[in-house]
């Protein structure tokens, strides 16, 4: 097991939709997907956004493009047009995200390692 | 086997032209479909409306009739856009004045109205509308007399009228970001109103290019430094089957790239619930759909599934929400950021003094967690070269928010040493709330009117 940023696993991109910050997670291969899947609930993205994010989130899992999408409620300072946020558009979350320090099984990583720029 | 060449033209109100130019001069797109309204975008249309009645769409119209009208009548490429935003007519007009100064006279400007529904909120509320606001159920009455603009999200099927008519250039209000890019497929294809998973592919391909660059190497999170010629990158480009699957690409010799990374990337992009994307043309399923490298900048994307769609049509309203005043301020090393935080306090302390009435201070300190917020770890103060502070207000009105700015040029003499005023970085802005409701969609479509009138 070894400790990994997300910025050297996933893609991710960032959007809003009134005071919601919605993020996508993309995995680069299944084994990875379902590793995810296991360590990054929505608590754990709660928790690494801290005061940032003041209402709950959500979690979708979307196999098909080996994503997983979080809904972050009341994550925008009351929305574009009302925030006085200066990401105001919830753009820098998906890089934010990609802050993150998880565990990964030794064996994925060499995988990832082996793959690496055919991503 | 027939196919349709649809491609992205804008995918906001300011977006440049060129990439839409290089795809009528360089591949054979039929269609060129433009989405200029973001939530906001209305709330600026409407100010604009306030000040000339001939205005309420987007300006930028002038440029894109000036670039695209000379291939509409060269090449017969039709232009489909919502840039009439709140005022379709204007710029309809605007769009037939370029033309008759280009001396493309027969071109066929088509409007699709209806949207509007500002002045027809008593009327829907007499009728047992309930228009409280989804997310915090609150009734209009609490911002009814703060409105800007009230407007449904009109689907394809106005702009498929607009073409069955023989339309050349469809101009509209507010629509789906998606609709531009699937009336053309209706129109071509005849698929049928209940056709979901075909209108459920065209939802797909809608939504993959309606954000223009964010399919073909803009925002791209993964390699970016990889992805050639951002300066010159092309827009998306779809060649579409009659079941509905597409290869997504772009103009040859333009920038950017396509692939399967990019286009997952946008796949996903501000929909919420995957499985539930819901439009007045279709509810899809995204969770089905593939998405196949086909060749250099060429993806395959099929399988999507598809919905009856809602009977009720989601209405956006904007209402003035307060002011906002912000000023900006940067300090040097050494101790850049300690700087900015006592500069920071001592406009609090001097706000306080002055009675200014705020509801809300905000701090951010640019170079360091502006962006990050409290998941970005402080760097060693040492390390730090600079600070840009801005500290920002929210007020009830403007005056009150226009207090702030004047603190900013003092603390040049009076504040922390080794700083910098930013020019132009105070401003006082009004804030926009959004109002989201959900109105029975027969109500709004017996308004909805398409009309076509030739350029003389």
């Amino acid at each position: 097991m070894a400790k990994v940023q997300l910025k050297d696993v996933v893609l991710a991109r960032s959007g809003d939709k009134g005071d919601t910050c919605d993020i996508s997670v993309f995995a680069p291969n299944e084994a990875v997907y379902e590793h995810l899947k296991r360590v990054l609930t929505p608590d754990v993205v709660k928790a690494h956004f801290g005061a940032w994010v003041q209402g709950p989130v959500e979690r979708f899992e979307v196999p098909n493009v080996l994503a997983l999408k979080f809904l972050c409620h009341g994550a925008l300072g009351g929305g574009a047009s009302s925030s006085l946020r200066l990401d105001n558009l919830g753009k820098c979350f998906g890089s934010n995200l990609m802050r993150l320090e998880i565990d990964m099984p030794d064996q994925l990583l060499n995988q990832l390692r082996a793959g690496g720029e055919d991503r | 086997m027939k196919q349709v060449l649809v491609g992205a033209a804008q995918g906001f109100y300011g977006d440049i032209i060129e990439p839409a130019v290089d795809l009528a001069e360089k591949s054979d797109v039929q269609y060129l479909c433009f989405d200029c309204l973001a939530e906001l975008t209305l709330a600026i249309l409407q100010k604009d409306r306030q000040r000339d009645p001939s205005l309420g769409y987007t300006k930028d119209v002038t440029t894109t009739a000036r670039a695209l009208l000379p291939y509409v009548k060269r090449k017969g490429i039709k232009l489909i856009t919502n840039a009439g935003g709140l005022n379709p007519e204007g710029a309809r007009r605007e769009m037939a004045r370029i033309a008759q100064e280009l001396g493309l006279q027969g071109l066929r400007i088509a409007t699709a109205t209806g949207d509007d529904i500002l002045d027809r909120l008593d009327e829907l509320q007499a009728a047992g509308v309930d228009l409280s606001d989804r997310e915090t159920g609150q009734p209009l009455d609490a911002i009814r007399d703060r409105l800007l603009f009230a407007n449904a999200y009109l689907g394809a099927q106005p702009i498929v009228e607009a073409l069955r008519q023989g339309a050349d250039v469809v101009i509209t209000g507010r629509t789906t970001d998606t609709a531009q890019f699937l009336a053309p497929l209706i129109y071509e294809f005849g698929w049928a109103a209940d056709d979901w998973d075909r209108l459920a592919q065209g939802l797909v391909l809608g939504h993959l290019m309606e954000c223009s660059g964010q399919v073909t190497g803009g925002n791209f999170s993964g390699d970016w430094w990889n992805v050639p010629d951002l300066d010159r990158i092309g827009y998306p480009l779809a060649e579409v089957s009659e079941d509905g699957s597409f290869i997504l690409t772009k103009a040859p010799g333009t920038g950017g790239r396509v692939s399967v990374d990019t286009v997952r990337e946008q796949f996903l992009y501000e929909i919420h619930d995957p499985t539930t994307y819901i439009t007045p043309d279709a509810v899809a399923d995204l969770t089905t759909v593939r998405i196949e490298q086909a060749g250099p900048d060429r993806v395959r994307v099929s399988g999507a599934k598809g919905r009856p769609a809602p009977p009720t049509l989601k209405a956006v309203m904007g209402y003035r929400n307060g002011f906002m005043g912000s000023g900006m301020i940067g300090f040097a090393w050494p101790k850049a950021l300690t700087k900015a935080r006592r500069a920071a306090e001592i406009i609090r302390k001097q706000l306080d003094r002055l009675g200014v009435q705020y509801e809300e201070f905000w701090v951010d300190y640019l170079g360091v967690n502006a962006l990050h917020g409290p998941a970005a770890p402080i760097p060693d103060e040492e390390k730090i070269n600079e600070v840009f502070l801005r500290v920002s207000i929210r007020t009830k009105d403007r005056e009150q928010a226009a207090r702030l700015a004047r603190l900013f040029p003092p603390l040049v003499l009076n504040g922390p040493p080794g700083v910098a005023m930013m020019p132009f970085a105070a401003h006082t802005r009004e804030l926009i709330g959004l109002w989201t409701t959900l109105i029975p969609r027969e109500l709004v479509e017996e308004k909805v009117r398409v009309s076509v009138e030739e350029v003389g």
